[in-house]
């Protein structure tokens, strides 16, 4: 395999294994700030184990989120240095900020979160909490900032010219609401909500179907679903926007989102199908003038193909259709789960409904699966270019390593990272089984 | 003489970062590079939990000091770690052994389990802290550079004697400065131990410290221009011996916060040290000098060091206030509770 692949699919393989868990901090700390805030207002001793429960799942979480995350940092510079060359003046600050008003905020004030409950009062307590919540959303922005300038850059110039060239900032607001971030960071924020509710829907309902700690696990089940019922319909609207923003400014990626080949047509939308990329057609069951109309309120309007563009600039068409349209079929069934849930709930036979809390203990994958199939089909969807437009993915490479270096590092990252997931799996498993600790054993403790 | 324009301004504030981390890291790294001299299962996780709530924020000084110099020296980032490829990657194995040994030892009562994880926190805080010193080592010392500032050598070629001296000095640094943390941080029994461990440590630390220096007088004199031709630098060495002879003093008189401060102080002065010694350059070329990446061939342009510059004034002060009071939350000696590592 040649050294750009391997570069990309190291990339790939770790970023997608870092982001399992920051949306699942970012989700869970808001969840923490609703239970405790619940248990700060009612002294109601539930809440106060629910949040000491889910406070070190949280734990768990974020310690893999840090250990997968530092080599994120140092990733950029080890096998893309050219890249870091060219964006360092733009994405620095960003990424500068992240550090010096997220990383150190989250990760200071979880010592508090988990060892704290008998060294500070409990409003203090809950402070930290709603700051470990806010670094971590916080810390969102600046990545996104960052990734969102890749596909829509604005507010930079380019000095140099060849290998010198690179891009320097020039307004700084610009660059960071650049035309796609807002989009992409509510988009990216409702995916975290989701991917914490179903986590704690599917634990809850675990614990219902083992018939214990009912009122623990039902609570816990109401503040999942109000999360999930939110951020699921938010998810719509967002991803609609998403979408929009991508066919005014990434045309080449909208078009093979729906393997629409036509340079100047109106094009449909597809409910599934498979991209012949040989022939440049798609089949599947499409609806015809949909896309069109999504984007132009009009089911006539032309929507640019992927013929406008040149082979050499056109993303890999089938796999970006695949992943984009599993991520939206997959967001649908969200709507309907975290509906459904509700409605339960109102009724008051959730906890009866055993073959629907069953499909809940399972929908933990799915917004895990959406989360990976969007940013996938971000990335992938914007080549052959790493900055849109201005700098090619191959012409981003580290000069100084070869393709046998990323090789030992990637089978050296891939053996650790399993690992890593079979001691995540086996301790997440064994906190679960253990359960939240029962009233008297959290007394004994504050006493 | 030395003008204070953004790019130096950013190099004193890259230093601060790493002097930051230097400083509590270090103790963190120390306190994993001597947990494996302490015997009883108790002892263990105090010496963990004596770090338990603060390592983590600690390792974010690396992450922002990375971040730091991608945004203000991108080519020195880029050159350095792509150059350092292998290194780095054993780095990056060594941070994420660390810190998922210290989250994962005491979760499991087993024996091979809590001794499994025991090893990789410490061979793994032994490691981090000589790739550390190393990465030092060589971009003082000099590294090949060709004429588009990219890295010429190879893996092997960045283990030479010089880097790993430095590595060593910063093992034995880390070790003393983590022992000291941990006397302040216990009682009883285990104190009593690991005060008898810091004389061996800080004439471990001296022995390297002395070596070290002789060899920059002798071979890497480059890194000596700056005091040469300031005199008045010379006062940094001269506080960084009294610092460190402070600290046998302070630790007979059973003033072990005070000594503690002194090794701070020890860090600082060190970094300080190699900071004029570097100054302008950001990595030294070896064989052609005129290859270096300085503060100015490699900076970001001077609006981008502007913006960070605000950044840094409005979010630093803040770090550093609620930094200091979480460790005075958690201040006074180790217990075991029912939520400890």
């Amino acid at each position: 395999m040649d050294f750009e692949m391997l570069s990309r699919i190291q990339f790939g393989f770790t970023i997608g294994f870092h982001y399992l868990f920051p949306p699942l901090s970012i989700g869970l700390g808001l969840f923490l700030v609703i239970s405790e805030g619940i248990y700060l207002k009612t002294k109601n001793e539930l809440y106060h184990r629910m949040t000491r429960f889910w406070v070190k799942i949280f734990g768990l979480i974020f310690a893999l989120g840090v250990a997968t995350g530092i080599v994120m940092e140092f990733q950029f510079g080890t096998n893309w240095a050219t890249y870091s060359r060219y964006v360092g003046d733009v994405f620095g600050s960003a990424l500068a900020a992240e550090g010096v008003f997220a990383f150190f905020l989250e990760s200071g004030f979880l010592a508090i979160l988990l060892f704290g409950w008998d060294k500070v009062k409990p409003t203090t307590h809950f402070v930290a909490t709603i700051l470990v919540c806010f670094g971590a959303h916080f810390s969102a922005i600046w990545i996104v900032v960052a990734n969102s300038w890749q596909q829509t850059p604005t507010g930079h110039h380019i000095v140099g010219l060849g290998d010198q060239a690179r891009a320097e900032i020039v307004d700084f607001w610009q660059v960071v609401f650049n035309p796609s971030f807002l989009d992409r960071i509510s988009h990216t924020y409702m995916g975290a909500w989701q991917a914490a509710a179903f986590f704690v829907l599917s634990v809850s309902a675990f614990y219902l179907l083992k018939r214990k700690y009912r009122d623990f696990a039902f609570g816990s089940m109401k503040i999942a679903i109000v999360i999930a019922v939110v951020a699921s319909l938010l998810q719509l609207v967002t991803g609609h926007s998403s979408a929009s923003t991508v066919a005014e400014t990434q045309p080449a990626k909208l078009a093979a989102f729906e393997g629409h080949y036509p340079a100047h047509a109106p094009a449909g939308m597809y409910l599934f199908g498979w991209v012949n990329e040989n022939n440049e057609t798609t089949s599947g069951l499409e609806i015809p003038g949909f896309l069109s109309f999504l984007v132009h309120g009009n089911t006539e309007a032309p929507v640019t193909g992927l013929k406008a563009f040149a082979p050499e600039d056109r993303p890999p068409v089938n796999a970006v259709f695949q992943s984009y349209h599993l991520m939206v079929g997959i967001g649908m069934l969200l709507i309907l789960l975290s509906l459904v849930s509700l409605l339960f709930w109102l009724r008051n036979s959730l906890p009866e409904k055993r073959w629907f809390l069953w499909v809940l203990v399972f929908s933990v994958l799915l917004p895990q699966a959406a989360n990976q199939l969007g940013w996938f089909t971000a990335e992938v969807g914007r080549q052959p270019w790493i900055v849109y437009g201005l700098l090619r993915t191959e012409d981003a490479l580290s000069k100084s390593i070869t393709a046998g270096d990323v090789l030992i590092s990637l089978i050296l990252f891939g053996l650790i990272y399993l690992l890593l997931f079979v001691l995540f799996i086996y301790l997440l498993n064994e906190k679960i089984q253990h359960g939240p600790d029962e009233p008297e054993m959290v007394e004994g403790h504050l006493a | 003489m030395i003008t204070f324009d953004l790019n130096t301004i950013w190099f004193l504030l890259i230093g601060v970062l790493l002097t930051g981390y230097a400083i509590l890291d270090g103790f963190d790294l120390g306190v994993g590079a001597l947990h494996l001299f302490t015997k009883t299962d108790l002892e263990r996780r105090i010496m963990i939990n004596a770090i338990g709530p603060v390592w983590d924020g600690n390792e974010v000084w690396l992450v922002t000091g990375g971040g730091a110099l991608f945004a203000a020296f991108p080519d020195v980032y880029a050159t350095a770690f792509s150059g350092f490829y292998l290194a780095m990657m054993l780095l990056l194995v060594g941070l994420i052994f660390r810190a998922v040994a210290i989250d994962f030892r005491s979760k499991q009562p087993m024996a091979w389990w809590r001794k499994m994880w025991d090893v990789s926190f410490s061979v793994s805080s032994i490691l981090s802290s000589l790739l550390i010193g190393v990465a030092l080592g060589n971009i003082a010392w000099g590294v090949p550079i060709d004429a588009d500032g990219e890295f010429a050598g190879t893996f092997f070629g960045l283990l030479t004697p010089y880097p790993i001296l430095v590595g060593i000095t910063t093992v034995a640094l880390f070790m003393m400065h983590g022992a000291i943390y941990v006397v302040m941080k216990t009682e009883g029994e285990l104190q009593a131990k690991i005060r008898g461990w810091i004389n061996n440590t800080i004439i471990f630390f001296i022995v390297c410290y002395a070596t070290t220096t002789m060899v920059t007088l002798l071979y890497v004199p480059h890194m000596t221009d700056n005091i040469r031709d300031n005199p008045i630098l010379f006062l940094l060495p001269l506080a960084n011996m009294l610092a460190i002879a402070n600290i046998p003093r302070e630790i007979h008189l059973k003033r072990n916060f005070r000594a503690f401060l002194s090794s701070c102080a020890a860090v600082a002065a060190l970094l300080a040290l190699f900071g004029v010694g570097m100054f302008p350059d950001l990595i030294y070329s070896a064989p052609e000098a005129a290859n270096s990446l300085t503060i100015y061939n490699s900076a970001s342009s001077q609006k981008t060091l502007k913006i960070m510059l605000i950044i840094a004034v409005c979010g630093m002060p803040m770090v550093i206030a609620y930094t200091a009071s979480i460790y005075w939350i958690f201040r006074g000696k180790v217990k075991i509770t029912e939520g400890s590592y």
